[in-house]
Order: C-alpha cells, then structure tokens, then sequence
C-alpha cells in the first residue's frame, strides 16, 4: 500500500512511501541541483534514526526546507505503519 | 513628402524586398498583446528568410512567431533588453547560430543612435497615426500609452515601417514618432489584444514578507533622509515596489512634501499621486494599465519619453541624471553587491536589464527589494549567475530579515545606524538564509557561451551559457 504526506506546493514536498525489500530513496526537486543531495541525506539520515531500512521513499519537492522535509516523511512513516 | 500607405503587409512587401534587409527591430510596447511582431514574422518565415538579425526592445511570451523562426534556423542573432517564456528558455538551451546580446533600454537607444547597432527595417506597432505618418501610443483603439522605446528606432532605422489599426483624420501636434521620419504606413485590421498590452501586474503587495520589504525600505529612506521636498524616485510595477509608493505616498501626505518627477514605467498608482499634487511630473517611458494611458492622453504634465531621453547616458536631457532614488528588484546578488535579473539559479534566461542598470547607474540610492528567501533558493550568491547591474552601482540590499549597505556608503551606513533599523553586513544576510535553507551547490554554467550582457556604457558585464 502507498501512503503519502505533504502537497506538491511551493515550500513543501509530498512524500510518498511503497512496500520494498530494500530501502531505496528517489528524489525529485526544483532545485535539485543546489539542494538534491543535501535532500537526499535527510532522508537518509530520518530513516537511519527511525530504523527503518525496507521502504521506497520517493520526495517530489518545491523547495522545502529541512526539517519540513524531515516531519512529512515522520508523518508519512507513522501513515504507514512503518513506526509508531 | 508623407510616407506611402499600404493596405497589408502583402502590398508593403510590393515596396521592400524582404530578402534584402536582414535586422530587423520592433518594440514591446503592446507586450503579450502585440500581434505586430508574429504577423510581420510570419511573412519573414514563408519567404523564408535566412540569416536575420532580430533587435525586439524585449521578447514577451506570445510572440510565437519568433520561436518558429528559431527553430527553423532562419535566426541569426538576436539583440534585446528583457526576454522570457518559451523564446528565452529556446535560446537557453540551444544558442543561436550568431549571438545573444542583452542591452539596456538606455543603451539600446544609445547604440541605435551611434549606429553601433544597424536597423534595416524598424516595424513598429503604432496605436494612432495621422495622414502625415506622426504617431502617438496614447490614442487609437488598441492604445499602450508611451512609445518611448520606439523613438529612436523610428529616427535611425534605413526603412521605418508604422503598423497600425488606427489613421486619424485630425493631424497629431505633439506625435511620439515623427512623420518625417517614416516611409511606410501598414494599416491592419488590429494591431493587438487589449487584454495582452496591459501587464496586469499592478497591485500593490499584501503579502506579509513584501510588506515588511516595503515598510523596511521606506524606513530607510527616511531615516537617510531621502524622503525631502522636490526628491525624485523611481519604482517598477512589481508589488513590492508599489507598495514602497504607496507607503511614501502617506508620510509625504502628512508632512505636504512634494515630489518633483517620477520617471520609468507609469502605473495609475502614480497618476492618482500626480493628482493629488504629491509629485510634480511624471516623465513616462512605458506606461503598464489603462489609468497611465489615459492620464497620458490628457495631463501634460505626465510627459512620454523616449528611451534616450529616459536613460540614454550621452542624451543631454537624460531624465534619470537627476534621479534621486530608483527601487529595483534582483534575482540573485552576490558580496559585492552586483545585481542579476537576467537569468535564474539554473543558468535559464528570465528577463534582462530593461532599465536596471540605466537607473541604478544614475540614482542617487539605489535600493533593492527582494525576499531572502524563494522557495528554499537564497538571495545572496556569493557570486550572481550572471551579472546584469554592478554591484558599485547598489547602495541598499533591502530583505524582510535585514539590510546591508554598500561598504562605500558610509555616509548611508552611518545614518541607518542611528536607528534600531536591522542593519548588517552582506556576509551576515547570507548566514541568515543559508541557516534555513543550507548553503547550495551552484550548478555549474554550461561550457558554451550564447550570448553578453553590454552595459549602457557598452561595456560586456558579463557572458550568457547556454543551459546544460
């Protein structure tokens, strides 16, 4: 099941979470360029801390700023049961 | 001897031999209204011309005709002031064969008239004209106010050409474009669409981040003690800019200060100011809503321009020579104050200088507004992408966080200092920003360059790449 948290609007991002062995972070942004590894490793380090290593994280982005990035995916992790 | 009429572009093309000339110019004063550019093109296309060199005062979105002939290779170079939409994202990416040379509209005028850039055929959108060939933008059924950026096409060109929808049976006395000047006179069933010429971009700001911009900057102002009896200001159409008009407009109310001129693009926010006696002239280069035309048509003391007169630095009635204070706008500045709103943080082009760097050169104060923050992009590069004005030119970096003052305005800087204003270096703006977005990786510039930015003073500022 996929579950999402966030809007495609400007400043925010939409996260969206599918089943997976592995964990496998994708990462669309408007300005991926200038921010999308620093996006990248968010994520990354979000999931590391919550332990969560079997998900697809896929983050379409407009330009959100870390910790928004960082508080949709918690948001979208605990829609999906993937922690408490 | 008047200039010949002609009944459609078929029949002018009887007189011309559209493969002979090859640069060609129009204005912009009809912006995304303007059908005179793609109708004129169009026939440039079927002819099949090669090799033309395009000198538009801006390219606006709808002039799809440009993009075909792109496309099609048929252009050569171009040279403009401000370019956006698909024409500009296409020269981004692709190049053109020749160059992309992006001017000033003072120094686009300058250059027309010391005959550094040849005109061939000048075709230009005329609102009303008489049996003489005299032209004015303020009359006519599809009316855009000033034809300032017009002028000096129509003196200098090899063939002026007058597109029109509108021939006046009364003589114009005082014309914009003089008749003496003109060979041809196309008449057209419509030379554009109202709903296009107007920019539709004149509201004053309530967003509360331009806002605060504004309310800082007219602080600023007059704690420099800018806002003084016979000052003259300079602002664009933008929201922030007009709501930094509208803030003035109050204290100089309340404290019977008057203005002597106002110079630029002319909105009705201006015109009600001129009414009310809170400034003296309007000198009016470009007029962006139908409250600026029509003021245009009956005030004489709100006086078209052309873009000599306006900016042209070696015009000795150059209007913004005694500029006082210009608010302008920037996509990105970088540490040593320059300014770009020439291209985005992706190396896309987006506008141009139009009148920045014109007016920035010559104001007293030069003052920029702009957020600190767009989306999670920050203002302040340590270097801008490219260089539209120079920073030596910029005196105040206005942010809703904070302002920094250009280290060699210490007279500026020793004021705001007085007050509890939020003043701070370059250095310490840009740490804000990057505290909440985190410090960017600039895409690096493609390897090929397209195209300059020339200065006013024909100076190359800088060079365009095209988009990796």
């Amino acid at each position: 099941m996929n579950v999402t948290a966030g809007t495609y609007e400007s400043s925010d991002c939409l996260i969206r979470l599918s089943p997976s062995t592995t964990r496998k972070v994708i990462v669309e942004s408007i300005v991926f360029d200038q921010f999308g590894d620093a996006i990248q490793r968010v994520l990354n380090d979000t999931l590391d801390q919550y332990g969560v290593s079997a998900v697809q994280v896929e983050c379409f982005d407009k330009g959100a700023l870390d910790y928004t990035v960082r508080a949709r995916l918690i948001t979208a992790l605990k829609r999906g049961g993937y922690i408490e | 001897m008047p200039p010949v009429f002609c009944h459609s572009l078929e029949e002018l093309f009887q007189h011309i031999d559209i493969h002979k000339h090859k640069h060609l110019s129009f204005h912009h004063h009809l912006r995304n209204g303007d059908f005179v550019m793609n109708t004129v093109l169009r026939h440039y296309r079927d002819e099949q011309v090669e090799g033309l060199h395009l000198h538009p005062s801006s390219i606006f979105p709808s002039y799809t005709m440009l993009l075909e002939l792109l496309e099609r290779g048929q252009i050569a170079s171009v040279t403009t002031n401000y370019l956006n939409g698909p024409v500009a994202q296409w020269i981004s990416e692709h190049g053109l064969p020749g160059e992309l040379k992006m001017q000033t509209h003072g120094g686009r005028a300058r250059s027309i008239i010391d005959g550094r850039d040849r005109i061939d055929v000048a075709y230009l959108a005329a609102p009303a004209v008489d049996a003489m060939g005299n032209a004015v933008g303020y009359l006519g059924q599809h009316r855009c106010g000033s034809l300032g950026y017009a002028v000096a096409d129509s003196q200098h060109a090899g063939i002026t050409v007058l597109v029109t929808d509108t021939v006046l049976s009364d003589p114009i006395t005082d014309p914009e474009i003089q008749g003496v000047d003109v060979d041809y006179v196309v008449i057209v069933d419509a030379i554009g669409d109202p709903d296009g010429i107007v920019s539709g971009t004149t509201s004053i700001t309530t967003h509360p981040i331009g806002v605060r911009i504004a309310s800082l900057t007219v602080a600023a102002l007059d704690a420099i003690g800018a806002i003084r009896e016979g000052f003259s200001f300079q602002s664009g159409a933008g929201g922030v800019s007009l709501r930094v008009t509208d803030e003035l407009s109050k204290i100089m109310r309340q404290r019977h200060i008057t203005a002597s001129f106002f110079s630029g693009g002319i909105t009705g926010h201006h015109v009600a100011m001129l009414e009310a006696g809170l400034v003296d002239r309007l000198y009016d280069v470009q007029c962006f809503d139908l409250a600026a035309v029509d003021s245009l048509a009956r005030n004489d003391r709100h006086i078209p321009i052309s873009a000599s007169r306006y900016a042209n630095p070696a015009d000795p009635d150059q209007v913004i020579a005694d500029l006082d204070v210009v608010i302008l706008g920037a996509t990105e500045v970088d540490l040593d104050f320059n300014v770009n709103v020439t291209t985005d943080s992706h190396g896309v082009l987006i506008g141009g200088s139009g009148g920045h760097s014109d007016t920035a050169s010559e104001s007293q104060v030069t003052v920029i507004v702009s957020p600190l923050m767009r989306g999670r992009l920050p203002l302040i590069k340590d270097r801008v992408t490219t260089i539209t004005t120079k920073g030596e030119h910029v005196d105040l970096i206005v942010t809703e966080r904070g302002i920094a003052v250009h280290p060699e305005r210490v007279d500026l800087k020793a004021k705001l200092e007085q007050t509890t204003l939020p003043v701070m270096t370059i250095e310490t703006l840009q740490a804000i920003a990057h505290s909440y977005t985190g410090k960017p990786v600039d895409p690096p510039l493609g390897e090929r360059i397209i195209g300059v930015v020339e200065d006013r003073t024909y100076e190359i500022l800088d060079n365009i790449h095209q988009k990796k």
